[in-house]
């Protein structure tokens, strides 16, 4: 076994991220010890750099590297890209949240920059060792974050079920690897597919019952929901935001890489599971959202109902439907990028605005943070012009298209009631007198990002032509 | 014959002292029981050409992970009345649990395949005499796995940072020494000289 570093350079992101975070570590050590928000600079400059390497990378076509455990192909250069600019997103919009609640320390930056390494693991796995080790990579630095507050007792109560509920995802992900490579003798996901034959018989439906179970765990799909809707109330907000929003693009990765490619002969069996897991969870998700007093707990639900139509992406099964997942995947972390940055904006000392009631009259208080919330909700809703109009009418098309009109229905229905408790936010900012609160924070920075987060939100429903077409392109057959 | 021979005595030893394990009325005699079933195992690894895993369960059972239960063992006062006290009561379900353990091995060890017809061994070449287990599986380890080897490396600094972050923490109002600012400090800082009119005696 030889390399050449042609190949080395194809895994330039994990390579540069590694680095970049073993420096952050070394000078949040030395440099920043009175002053972490230091770090979180510099953290914010080494992800800029890293999204601009990501997406400068060229790559022609589909490479498998390093002794067949990484693949570099034209998905894993955007999901990277992607995770870099939507992690720093995420980092610039915490960082005055975690100043005011004492937990800005250099740790939390670097347990974000291992969590995006995880990410961009993922996004190239090739091999099923490589993809475990990236899924608890991501895992563990998102326990870390989620715990992250020792004074908070809702969050380590938070954290200890995401672990413990988490544990067990990941031993059912490697019972299920385990039993496929008792079938086949291989760990290359390239080549599951062959070994397994035409048949495969019991042993392959109980591996892809079990594997199933953990992407459905990772993506926080109904009934391996439970742990969503406490981490987004329990952990710190920033935490919260962390883990709604740059690991979906690690599931879409995960989900991608182990089913739509490592097992694509064998669609049938894993797409009936995941019919039924994303039914459930779109009609579960807007059902419990809708008695939801807490906007925390409301995003949390409403994430199980988009993972359900991302899923349903999968489970239309062909290259459209893939690429629909990837864009409704891309436009939901953008959408929920922006509904934490508000309630980040929104939360003063001593005071979270995770109530539904703490935005009422939010459009006389403030303007700006209102009307970003309205089109963020107009979007998650599906309203067009909006982009989450457009990602959910190509899952729509995709599983029209492959002919699942029953779940094409169910999804249809399920947007109309859900848009109830999305609308129901923008009636409570637009047209309930506010109660008596103190005005809110200027943060001008996070501001004019959050202005352009919620205008790329409008642009993209506008425009959306580009977007679809680099999911098309990216995706073999899309 | 002679590897039978050493086979059979330390099969004997090892069913010995694993019993001696669950037998045994002192948990620090169980745990020193436990040390000898692993040196056993391992000796019968070495007789199947698994050197590797031998030295390695040495290393770490027997060198680190028993040394820390024996610790524990001693410094906890252990009530052991109460521990064995539902010993009797369990007894059937542990023979259910005993039943099902060795139909599952049973299972396994006549299973050809999970119903799939792949052969095994076709992935696996045959290592001659001079080959060590440790020299292929360091090859492995930095050539083919290479990538999710150093991977595995950043995990475990993961676990440090989060450990560390998670567990090592200053309560506010604790009243730690600070010794660089006691030997810095000036007079001015903790000594004030006042003025004041001498009080006379009534």
């Amino acid at each position: 076994m030889t390399f050449t570093t042609n190949e080395i350079w194809l895994a330039l992101p994990e390579i540069y991220l590694t680095t970049a975070l073993c420096v952050v570590l070394l000078f949040d050590l030395f440099f920043a010890t009175k002053n972490p928000g230091r770090t979180a600079t510099l953290t914010l400059l080494v992800l800029v750099v890293g999204a601009v390497l990501a997406s400068r990378q060229v790559i022609a076509d589909r490479q498998v590297i390093l002794g067949g455990m990484y693949v570099a192909d034209r998905l894993s250069s955007l999901l990277k890209t992607g995770a870099f600019l939507f992690t720093a997103m995420a980092l610039f919009y915490s960082r005055d949240y975690l100043a005011r609640r004492g937990i800005q320390k250099g740790e939390y930056y670097v347990l974000s920059l291992t969590a995006l390494l995880g990410v961009l693991v993922l996004a190239s796995a090739a091999n099923m060792v490589t993809l475990y080790v990236g899924v608890e990579l991501l895992s563990l630095s998102l326990y870390a974050l989620v715990a992250f507050d020792r004074d908070s007792g809702v969050a380590a109560e938070a954290a200890m079920k995401y672990f413990v509920l988490g544990a067990i995802a990941s031993g059912t992900l490697l019972y299920g690897m385990s039993i496929l490579y008792g079938m086949t003798g291989t760990l290359d996901l390239g080549a599951l597919t062959a070994r397994l034959g035409d048949s495969p018989g019991l042993g392959f439906t109980l591996a892809i019952a079990f594997i199933v179970s953990a992407i459905a765990f990772k993506f926080g799909a109904v009934p391996f929901h439970m742990w969503v809707p406490d981490v987004y109330q329990g952990a710190p907000t920033a935490s919260a935001m962390m883990v709604a929003t740059v690991p979906k693009l690690a599931s879409f990765a995960m989900a991608f890489r182990f089913l739509a490619e490592g097992l694509m002969a064998q669609t049938p069996q894993w797409s009936q599971m995941l019919a039924i897991l994303a039914t459930v969870s779109v009609i579960a998700g807007n059902l419990i959202a809708i008695a939801q007093t807490s906007l925390l707990r409301m995003l949390a639900y409403s994430a199980i109902a988009n993972v359900g139509f991302i899923l349903f992406g999968f489970v239309a099964g062909s290259g459209a439907g893939f690429s629909s997942a990837l864009y409704y995947t891309i436009a939901y972390v953008l959408m929920t990028l922006a509904a934490f940055a508000i309630v980040l904006i929104s939360s003063r000392d001593g005071c979270e605005a995770t109530e539904l009631d703490h935005f009422k009259g939010l459009h006389q208080r403030d303007p700006l943070l209102a009307g970003a919330m309205a089109a963020v909700m107009f979007s998650t809703a599906g309203v067009p012009p909006f982009v989450g109009f457009w990602a959910k009418l190509q899952i729509i098309q995709a599983l029209l298209a492959s002919g699942h009109l029953t779940l094409a229905l169910i999804a249809v229905v399920a947007s109309v009631v859900g848009a109830f408790y999305y609308l129901r936010v923008v009636w409570l900012m637009y047209f309930e007198a506010p109660a008596e609160q103190p005005p809110l924070g200027k943060a001008p920075g996070m501001r004019l990002v959050l202005a352009i987060n919620a205008l790329a939100v409008l642009a993209l429903g506008i425009m959306p032509e580009q977007l679809l077409a680099l999911c098309r392109q990216v995706i073999p057959g899309g | 014959m002679l590897v039978n021979i050493l086979f059979y005595a330390f099969a004997l030893v090892l069913l010995a002292s694993a019993i001696g394990v669950i037998g045994s009325k002192n948990p620090v005699h169980s745990a020193l029981c436990l040390v000898l079933t692993f040196f056993t195992a391992a000796a019968i690894w070495l007789l199947a050409q698994a050197e590797f895993l031998a030295i390695v369960l040495v290393l770490v059972y027997v060198g680190a992970v028993m040394v820390l239960f024996l610790f524990v063992v001693m410094m906890l006062d252990i009530d052991i009345e109460k521990i064995r006290s539902g010993f009797t009561r369990h007894f059937w379900l542990g023979i259910a649990v005993a039943i099902v353990l060795f139909l599952e091995i049973v299972g396994v060890v006549v299973a050809r395949g999970l119903g799939a017809n792949v052969d095994m061994k076709s992935g696996m070449a045959p290592v001659g005499a001079a080959d060590s287990n440790a020299t292929e599986l360091g090859t492995a380890l930095y050539t083919k796995y290479v990538y999710p080897f150093e991977l595995a490396a950043v995990l475990l600094l993961v676990a440090i940072i989060a450990a560390i972050v998670l567990t090592m923490r200053q309560r506010k109002g604790l009243k730690v020494q600070d010794i660089g600012a006691q030997v810095a400090t000036r007079r001015e800082d903790r000594l004030r000289i006042l003025q004041m009119p001498a009080e006379k005696k009534e």
